[in-house]
Protein backbone atom coordinates (compact mmCIF):
# COMPACT_ATOMS: atom_id res chain seq x y z
CA UNK A 1 0.00 0.00 0.00
CA UNK A 2 2.98 2.25 0.65
CA UNK A 3 3.97 2.08 -2.99
CA UNK A 4 0.47 2.98 -4.08
CA UNK A 5 0.59 5.91 -1.70
CA UNK A 6 3.80 7.16 -3.29
CA UNK A 7 2.49 6.61 -6.79
CA UNK A 8 -0.44 8.99 -6.39
CA UNK A 9 1.83 11.70 -5.03
CA UNK A 10 4.16 11.34 -8.02
CA UNK A 11 3.97 13.23 -11.29
CA UNK A 12 2.63 10.21 -13.14
CA UNK A 13 0.13 9.70 -10.35
CA UNK A 14 -1.41 13.15 -10.71
CA UNK A 15 -1.31 12.88 -14.51
CA UNK A 16 -3.10 9.55 -14.24
CA UNK A 17 -5.79 11.01 -12.00
CA UNK A 18 -6.32 13.93 -14.39
CA UNK A 19 -6.61 11.49 -17.30
CA UNK A 20 -9.03 9.31 -15.31
CA UNK A 21 -11.33 12.29 -14.72
CA UNK A 22 -10.72 13.44 -18.30
CA UNK A 23 -12.17 10.18 -19.62
CA UNK A 24 -15.03 9.82 -17.15
CA UNK A 25 -16.41 13.38 -17.26
CA UNK A 26 -17.19 13.36 -21.02
CA UNK A 27 -18.56 9.83 -20.63
CA UNK A 28 -20.92 11.01 -17.88
CA UNK A 29 -22.15 13.57 -20.38
CA UNK A 30 -22.64 10.82 -22.94
CA UNK A 31 -24.55 8.80 -20.34
CA UNK A 32 -26.92 11.67 -19.65
CA UNK A 33 -25.32 14.63 -17.85
CA UNK A 34 -25.72 18.12 -19.40
CA UNK A 35 -23.48 19.48 -22.17
CA UNK A 36 -19.84 20.08 -21.16
CA UNK A 37 -21.05 19.33 -17.64
CA UNK A 38 -20.03 15.72 -17.14
CA UNK A 39 -18.71 16.97 -13.84
CA UNK A 40 -19.24 20.46 -12.43
CA UNK A 41 -18.87 20.75 -8.69
CA UNK A 42 -20.53 24.17 -8.47
CA UNK A 43 -23.41 23.31 -10.82
CA UNK A 44 -24.03 19.99 -9.09
CA UNK A 45 -24.04 21.51 -5.61
CA UNK A 46 -26.46 24.09 -6.98
CA UNK A 47 -28.65 21.25 -8.27
CA UNK A 48 -28.55 19.69 -4.80
CA UNK A 49 -29.65 23.03 -3.34
CA UNK A 50 -32.53 22.83 -5.81
CA UNK A 51 -33.38 19.23 -4.96
CA UNK A 52 -33.89 20.15 -1.31
CA UNK A 53 -35.73 23.37 -2.18
CA UNK A 54 -33.12 25.90 -1.05
CA UNK A 55 -33.55 27.43 -4.49
CA UNK A 56 -36.64 26.96 -6.63
CA UNK A 57 -35.38 27.42 -10.20
CA UNK A 58 -37.32 24.57 -11.81
CA UNK A 59 -34.61 23.71 -14.35
CA UNK A 60 -31.76 23.04 -11.90
CA UNK A 61 -33.05 20.60 -9.28
CA UNK A 62 -31.46 17.18 -8.88
CA UNK A 63 -29.68 15.39 -6.05
CA UNK A 64 -26.40 14.81 -7.89
CA UNK A 65 -24.88 11.49 -6.82
CA UNK A 66 -21.47 12.55 -8.13
CA UNK A 67 -21.11 15.05 -5.27
CA UNK A 68 -22.18 12.44 -2.73
CA UNK A 69 -19.64 10.04 -4.26
CA UNK A 70 -16.83 12.62 -4.16
CA UNK A 71 -17.16 12.99 -0.39
CA UNK A 72 -17.73 9.32 0.37
CA UNK A 73 -14.98 8.14 -2.02
CA UNK A 74 -12.54 10.46 -0.30
CA UNK A 75 -13.74 9.22 3.10
CA UNK A 76 -13.11 5.61 2.08
CA UNK A 77 -9.62 6.44 0.79
CA UNK A 78 -8.77 8.42 3.92
CA UNK A 79 -9.94 5.62 6.22
CA UNK A 80 -8.14 2.95 4.20
CA UNK A 81 -4.85 4.84 4.19
CA UNK A 82 -5.23 6.05 7.77
CA UNK A 83 -5.40 9.70 6.79
CA UNK A 84 -8.83 10.47 8.23
CA UNK A 85 -8.24 13.23 10.72
CA UNK A 86 -11.08 15.22 12.24
CA UNK A 87 -10.08 18.87 12.49
CA UNK A 88 -11.78 22.25 12.59
CA UNK A 89 -11.58 25.76 13.99
CA UNK A 90 -9.76 27.61 11.23
CA UNK A 91 -12.09 30.57 10.61
CA UNK A 92 -15.22 28.58 9.70
CA UNK A 93 -17.44 31.65 9.19
CA UNK A 94 -14.91 33.11 6.74
CA UNK A 95 -14.88 29.83 4.82
CA UNK A 96 -18.68 29.84 4.73
CA UNK A 97 -18.78 33.34 3.25
CA UNK A 98 -16.00 32.51 0.77
CA UNK A 99 -17.92 29.40 -0.25
CA UNK A 100 -21.10 31.38 -0.83
CA UNK A 101 -19.39 34.00 -2.99
CA UNK A 102 -17.31 31.40 -4.82
CA UNK A 103 -20.60 29.79 -5.82
CA UNK A 104 -22.11 33.11 -6.87
CA UNK A 105 -19.04 33.89 -9.03
CA UNK A 106 -19.05 30.41 -10.54
CA UNK A 107 -22.74 30.73 -11.41
CA UNK A 108 -22.13 34.07 -13.11
CA UNK A 109 -19.64 32.25 -15.35
CA UNK A 110 -21.76 29.06 -15.36
CA UNK A 111 -19.24 26.58 -14.07
CA UNK A 112 -16.55 25.83 -11.55
CA UNK A 113 -12.88 25.40 -12.57
CA UNK A 114 -13.61 21.74 -13.42
CA UNK A 115 -16.35 22.70 -15.81
CA UNK A 116 -14.27 25.57 -17.22
CA UNK A 117 -11.72 22.95 -18.33
CA UNK A 118 -14.45 20.63 -19.59
CA UNK A 119 -16.15 23.48 -21.49
CA UNK A 120 -12.85 24.23 -23.20
CA UNK A 121 -12.32 20.53 -23.91
CA UNK A 122 -15.76 20.47 -25.52
CA UNK A 123 -14.92 23.40 -27.81
CA UNK A 124 -16.66 26.22 -25.89
CA UNK A 125 -14.45 29.25 -26.57
CA UNK A 126 -16.20 31.30 -23.90
CA UNK A 127 -14.43 29.13 -21.35
CA UNK A 128 -11.19 30.92 -22.26
CA UNK A 129 -12.50 34.08 -20.60
CA UNK A 130 -13.53 32.09 -17.54
CA UNK A 131 -10.15 30.38 -17.26
CA UNK A 132 -8.36 33.71 -17.71
CA UNK A 133 -10.55 35.12 -14.93
CA UNK A 134 -9.83 32.12 -12.74
CA UNK A 135 -6.08 32.58 -13.14
CA UNK A 136 -6.36 36.33 -12.48
CA UNK A 137 -8.43 35.73 -9.34
CA UNK A 138 -5.95 33.15 -8.06
CA UNK A 139 -3.09 35.56 -8.84
CA UNK A 140 -4.74 38.19 -6.61
CA UNK A 141 -5.05 35.48 -3.97
CA UNK A 142 -1.32 34.72 -4.16
CA UNK A 143 -0.55 38.40 -3.51
CA UNK A 144 -2.49 38.12 -0.26
CA UNK A 145 -0.78 34.83 0.59
CA UNK A 146 2.63 36.44 0.01
CA UNK A 147 1.75 39.29 2.34
CA UNK A 148 0.84 36.97 5.19
CA UNK A 149 -2.83 36.18 4.62
CA UNK A 150 -3.97 33.06 6.42
CA UNK A 151 -7.08 31.59 7.99
CA UNK A 152 -5.39 30.54 11.22
CA UNK A 153 -4.75 27.08 12.60
CA UNK A 154 -7.24 24.27 12.79
CA UNK A 155 -7.27 21.90 15.75
CA UNK A 156 -7.81 18.23 16.17
CA UNK A 157 -11.33 17.52 17.33
CA UNK A 158 -13.78 14.71 18.03
CA UNK A 159 -13.86 12.13 15.26
CA UNK A 160 -17.59 12.63 14.88
CA UNK A 161 -17.04 16.23 13.73
CA UNK A 162 -15.19 14.94 10.69
CA UNK A 163 -17.99 12.49 9.97
CA UNK A 164 -20.76 15.10 9.80
CA UNK A 165 -20.48 16.08 6.14
CA UNK A 166 -19.94 12.50 4.92
CA UNK A 167 -23.00 11.50 6.97
CA UNK A 168 -24.98 14.40 5.50
CA UNK A 169 -24.07 13.14 2.02
CA UNK A 170 -25.06 9.62 3.01
CA UNK A 171 -28.36 11.08 4.23
CA UNK A 172 -28.86 12.77 0.85
CA UNK A 173 -28.31 9.41 -0.84
CA UNK A 174 -30.83 7.74 1.44
CA UNK A 175 -33.36 10.50 0.68
CA UNK A 176 -32.82 9.84 -3.01
CA UNK A 177 -33.56 6.17 -2.53
CA UNK A 178 -36.63 6.81 -0.37
CA UNK A 179 -37.94 9.47 -2.77
CA UNK A 180 -36.76 8.34 -6.22
CA UNK A 181 -37.47 10.32 -9.35
CA UNK A 182 -40.97 9.69 -10.73
CA UNK A 183 -41.31 10.09 -14.48
CA UNK A 184 -43.09 13.35 -15.33
CA UNK A 185 -43.38 14.49 -11.69
CA UNK A 186 -41.57 17.64 -10.45
CA UNK A 187 -41.51 16.34 -6.90
CA UNK A 188 -41.08 13.01 -5.18
CA UNK A 189 -41.87 13.20 -1.46
CA UNK A 190 -39.73 16.07 -0.21
CA UNK A 191 -37.26 16.14 -3.11
CA UNK A 192 -37.55 18.33 -6.20
CA UNK A 193 -36.69 16.92 -9.63
CA UNK A 194 -36.37 19.06 -12.76
CA UNK A 195 -38.60 18.07 -15.68
CA UNK A 196 -36.57 20.08 -18.20
CA UNK A 197 -33.28 21.95 -18.43
CA UNK A 198 -29.89 20.83 -17.11
CA UNK A 199 -31.43 19.46 -13.91
CA UNK A 200 -33.42 16.96 -15.94
CA UNK A 201 -30.28 15.67 -17.67
CA UNK A 202 -28.39 13.09 -15.69
CA UNK A 203 -26.64 9.77 -16.01
CA UNK A 204 -28.25 6.80 -14.21
CA UNK A 205 -27.98 7.11 -10.42
CA UNK A 206 -25.72 4.08 -9.93
CA UNK A 207 -23.26 5.14 -12.64
CA UNK A 208 -23.08 8.70 -11.31
CA UNK A 209 -22.50 7.41 -7.80
CA UNK A 210 -19.81 4.91 -8.83
CA UNK A 211 -17.93 7.48 -10.89
CA UNK A 212 -18.21 9.92 -8.00
CA UNK A 213 -16.82 7.37 -5.56
CA UNK A 214 -13.93 6.47 -7.88
CA UNK A 215 -13.02 10.11 -8.53
CA UNK A 216 -13.31 10.93 -4.82
CA UNK A 217 -10.99 8.05 -3.99
CA UNK A 218 -8.20 8.90 -6.44
CA UNK A 219 -8.53 12.63 -5.87
CA UNK A 220 -8.07 12.19 -2.12
CA UNK A 221 -4.94 10.13 -2.74
CA UNK A 222 -3.43 12.53 -5.26
CA UNK A 223 -4.61 15.86 -3.66
CA UNK A 224 -5.98 16.87 -7.08
CA UNK A 225 -6.90 20.57 -7.00
CA UNK A 226 -7.70 22.85 -9.92
CA UNK A 227 -7.08 26.05 -7.92
CA UNK A 228 -3.87 24.71 -6.37
CA UNK A 229 -2.62 23.91 -9.86
CA UNK A 230 -2.50 27.59 -10.83
CA UNK A 231 -1.66 28.85 -7.34
CA UNK A 232 1.44 26.66 -6.97
CA UNK A 233 2.53 27.58 -10.47
CA UNK A 234 2.25 31.30 -9.73
CA UNK A 235 3.47 31.18 -6.13
CA UNK A 236 6.26 28.58 -6.26
CA UNK A 237 6.76 27.86 -9.99
CA UNK A 238 5.72 24.31 -9.07
CA UNK A 239 4.08 22.31 -11.81
CA UNK A 240 2.98 19.21 -9.87
CA UNK A 241 -0.78 19.91 -9.60
CA UNK A 242 -0.76 21.70 -12.93
CA UNK A 243 0.14 18.44 -14.68
CA UNK A 244 -3.10 17.03 -13.28
CA UNK A 245 -5.40 19.65 -14.78
CA UNK A 246 -3.46 19.73 -18.04
CA UNK A 247 -3.92 15.99 -18.29
CA UNK A 248 -7.64 16.35 -17.49
CA UNK A 249 -8.16 18.97 -20.20
CA UNK A 250 -6.18 17.13 -22.90
CA UNK A 251 -7.72 13.72 -22.22
CA UNK A 252 -11.23 15.21 -21.99
CA UNK A 253 -10.63 16.89 -25.37
CA UNK A 254 -9.53 13.59 -26.93
CA UNK A 255 -12.46 11.72 -25.35
CA UNK A 256 -14.87 14.36 -26.65
CA UNK A 257 -13.40 13.98 -30.15
CA UNK A 258 -13.83 10.20 -30.00
CA UNK A 259 -17.44 10.25 -28.76
CA UNK A 260 -18.45 13.16 -31.02
CA UNK A 261 -18.91 15.79 -28.32
CA UNK A 262 -16.38 18.35 -29.58
CA UNK A 263 -18.19 21.35 -31.08
CA UNK A 264 -15.86 24.36 -31.40
CA UNK A 265 -17.34 27.85 -31.30
CA UNK A 266 -18.64 30.65 -29.11
CA UNK A 267 -22.37 30.88 -29.77
CA UNK A 268 -25.00 28.34 -28.80
CA UNK A 269 -22.69 26.43 -26.51
CA UNK A 270 -24.51 24.31 -23.92
CA UNK A 271 -25.34 26.08 -20.64
CA UNK A 272 -23.13 29.05 -21.54
CA UNK A 273 -23.37 32.61 -22.80
CA UNK A 274 -21.08 34.95 -24.72
CA UNK A 275 -20.75 37.84 -22.25
CA UNK A 276 -16.93 37.88 -22.13
CA UNK A 277 -16.55 40.47 -19.39
CA UNK A 278 -18.83 38.66 -16.95
CA UNK A 279 -17.52 35.24 -17.85
CA UNK A 280 -14.15 36.68 -16.89
CA UNK A 281 -15.17 38.60 -13.76
CA UNK A 282 -17.40 35.85 -12.41
CA UNK A 283 -14.41 33.56 -12.40
CA UNK A 284 -12.12 36.25 -10.96
CA UNK A 285 -14.45 36.22 -7.96
CA UNK A 286 -14.59 32.42 -7.79
CA UNK A 287 -10.81 32.05 -8.26
CA UNK A 288 -10.04 34.60 -5.56
CA UNK A 289 -12.49 32.98 -3.14
CA UNK A 290 -11.05 29.50 -3.81
CA UNK A 291 -7.50 30.82 -3.36
CA UNK A 292 -8.38 32.51 -0.07
CA UNK A 293 -10.11 29.33 1.12
CA UNK A 294 -7.20 27.08 0.10
CA UNK A 295 -8.88 24.81 -2.42
CA UNK A 296 -11.09 24.44 -5.47
CA UNK A 297 -14.67 23.22 -4.90
CA UNK A 298 -13.68 19.64 -5.67
CA UNK A 299 -10.74 19.73 -3.27
CA UNK A 300 -13.03 21.12 -0.54
CA UNK A 301 -15.28 18.07 -0.96
CA UNK A 302 -12.30 15.70 -0.77
CA UNK A 303 -10.93 17.49 2.30
CA UNK A 304 -14.36 17.30 3.92
CA UNK A 305 -14.29 13.57 3.22
CA UNK A 306 -11.02 13.15 5.12
CA UNK A 307 -12.36 14.91 8.21
CA UNK A 308 -11.69 18.60 7.55
CA UNK A 309 -14.65 20.33 9.22
CA UNK A 310 -13.60 23.72 7.85
CA UNK A 311 -13.74 22.47 4.27
CA UNK A 312 -17.16 21.06 5.12
CA UNK A 313 -18.30 24.55 6.14
CA UNK A 314 -17.03 25.86 2.80
CA UNK A 315 -19.15 23.23 1.03
CA UNK A 316 -22.24 24.24 3.00
CA UNK A 317 -21.45 27.88 2.16
CA UNK A 318 -21.44 26.97 -1.53
CA UNK A 319 -24.80 25.20 -1.28
CA UNK A 320 -26.37 28.12 0.58
CA UNK A 321 -24.71 30.52 -1.88
CA UNK A 322 -26.46 28.64 -4.68
CA UNK A 323 -29.77 29.29 -2.90
CA UNK A 324 -29.07 33.03 -2.90
CA UNK A 325 -27.77 32.93 -6.47
CA UNK A 326 -31.06 31.66 -7.85
CA UNK A 327 -33.50 33.21 -5.36
CA UNK A 328 -31.94 36.65 -5.97
CA UNK A 329 -31.52 36.12 -9.74
CA UNK A 330 -27.72 36.40 -9.60
CA UNK A 331 -26.96 33.33 -11.69
CA UNK A 332 -26.42 33.64 -15.43
CA UNK A 333 -28.32 31.73 -18.09
CA UNK A 334 -27.70 31.00 -21.77
CA UNK A 335 -29.24 34.42 -22.52
CA UNK A 336 -26.76 36.33 -20.33
CA UNK A 337 -26.07 37.45 -16.79
CA UNK A 338 -28.88 37.49 -14.23
CA UNK A 339 -30.58 40.82 -13.36
CA UNK A 340 -28.47 41.19 -10.21
CA UNK A 341 -25.44 39.11 -11.22
CA UNK A 342 -23.24 42.14 -11.88
CA UNK A 343 -23.99 43.74 -8.50
CA UNK A 344 -23.38 40.43 -6.71
CA UNK A 345 -20.04 39.92 -8.46
CA UNK A 346 -18.84 43.39 -7.42
CA UNK A 347 -20.03 42.91 -3.83
CA UNK A 348 -18.36 39.47 -3.75
CA UNK A 349 -15.05 40.92 -4.94
CA UNK A 350 -15.23 43.63 -2.28
CA UNK A 351 -15.95 41.04 0.43
CA UNK A 352 -13.00 38.91 -0.72
CA UNK A 353 -10.71 41.96 -0.72
CA UNK A 354 -11.93 42.85 2.77
CA UNK A 355 -11.12 39.32 3.97
CA UNK A 356 -7.77 39.30 2.16
CA UNK A 357 -6.61 42.65 3.52
CA UNK A 358 -7.77 42.15 7.10
CA UNK A 359 -6.56 38.59 7.76
CA UNK A 360 -2.85 39.05 7.23
CA UNK A 361 -1.61 38.64 10.77
CA UNK A 362 1.32 36.27 11.12
CA UNK A 363 0.49 33.07 13.00
CA UNK B 1 19.91 23.97 17.48
CA UNK B 2 17.94 23.53 14.29
CA UNK B 3 15.40 26.04 13.10
CA UNK B 4 11.92 24.70 13.76
CA UNK B 5 8.94 25.66 11.63
CA UNK B 6 5.65 24.83 13.32
CA UNK B 7 3.09 24.51 10.53
CA UNK B 8 0.69 22.25 12.42
CA UNK B 9 -2.95 23.10 11.88
CA UNK B 10 -2.19 25.25 8.86
CA UNK B 11 -3.54 24.22 5.48
CA UNK B 12 -1.78 24.54 2.19
CA UNK B 13 -0.02 26.57 0.98
CA UNK B 14 1.01 27.92 4.43
CA UNK B 15 3.39 25.09 5.42
CA UNK B 16 5.19 25.40 2.08
CA UNK B 17 5.33 29.21 2.29
CA UNK B 18 6.81 29.02 5.80
CA UNK B 19 9.35 26.41 4.72
CA UNK B 20 10.36 28.47 1.69
CA UNK B 21 10.83 31.54 3.92
CA UNK B 22 13.19 29.62 6.20
CA UNK B 23 15.08 28.14 3.26
CA UNK B 24 15.61 31.66 1.91
CA UNK B 25 16.85 32.88 5.31
CA UNK B 26 19.10 29.92 6.09
CA UNK B 27 20.46 28.99 2.64
CA UNK B 28 22.12 26.00 4.31
CA UNK B 29 22.02 23.81 7.40
CA UNK B 30 19.08 21.92 8.82
CA UNK B 31 15.45 22.93 9.21
CA UNK B 32 12.80 20.93 11.01
CA UNK B 33 9.19 21.37 9.96
CA UNK B 34 6.22 20.17 12.01
CA UNK B 35 3.09 19.35 10.01
CA UNK B 36 -0.07 17.44 10.83
CA UNK B 37 -1.39 16.14 7.51
CA UNK B 38 0.03 13.80 4.89
CA UNK B 39 -0.69 16.41 2.24
CA UNK B 40 1.50 18.95 4.02
CA UNK B 41 4.22 16.34 4.49
CA UNK B 42 4.27 15.63 0.75
CA UNK B 43 4.07 19.30 -0.21
CA UNK B 44 6.86 20.42 2.13
CA UNK B 45 9.14 17.57 1.00
CA UNK B 46 8.46 18.34 -2.65
CA UNK B 47 9.06 22.06 -2.14
CA UNK B 48 12.35 21.47 -0.30
CA UNK B 49 13.59 19.16 -3.03
CA UNK B 50 12.64 21.68 -5.71
CA UNK B 51 14.95 24.17 -3.93
CA UNK B 52 17.81 21.67 -3.95
CA UNK B 53 17.41 20.72 -0.30
CA UNK B 54 17.43 17.10 0.77
CA UNK B 55 14.84 15.44 2.96
CA UNK B 56 16.96 13.88 5.70
CA UNK B 57 14.15 12.26 7.59
CA UNK B 58 10.42 12.15 8.27
CA UNK B 59 9.42 11.05 11.75
CA UNK B 60 5.92 10.45 13.00
CA UNK B 61 5.37 12.64 15.99
CA UNK B 62 2.17 13.03 17.96
CA UNK B 63 -0.64 13.59 15.48
CA UNK B 64 1.68 14.52 12.64
CA UNK B 65 5.20 14.49 11.29
CA UNK B 66 8.55 16.10 11.93
CA UNK B 67 10.35 16.61 8.64
CA UNK B 68 14.07 17.35 8.67
CA UNK B 69 15.48 18.97 5.57
CA UNK B 70 19.12 19.74 4.83
CA UNK B 71 20.63 22.33 2.55
CA UNK B 72 24.26 22.62 1.59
Amino acid sequence: MGQLKNFFASRWGIIGVGAFIGVLAPLLQKWGNPGNMGICVACFERDIAGAVGLQRAAVVQYMRPEIIGFVLGSLIAALLFKEFRARTGSAPIVRFVLGAFAMIGALVFLGCPWRALLRLAGGDGNALFGIAGLIFGIWIGTLFLKSGYNLGRSEKTHTSVGWLLPLTMLGFLVLMLIFPQINGEPKSGILFYSLKGPGAMHAPLLISLLVGLAVGFVAQRSRFCTMGAFRDLILFRQTHLFWGILSLAVVAFITNLIVGQFHPGFVNQPVANTMEVWNFLGMVLAGLAFALAGGCPGRQLFLAGEGDGDAAVFVLGMIVGAGFAHNFALASSPTGVGPHGIAATIIGLLVCLFIGFTMRKRV
Amino acid sequence: MNTIVDARGLSCPQPVLMTMDEIKKASQGEIEILVDTDTSKENVSRAAESKGWGVKGVREEGEGYRITIVGS
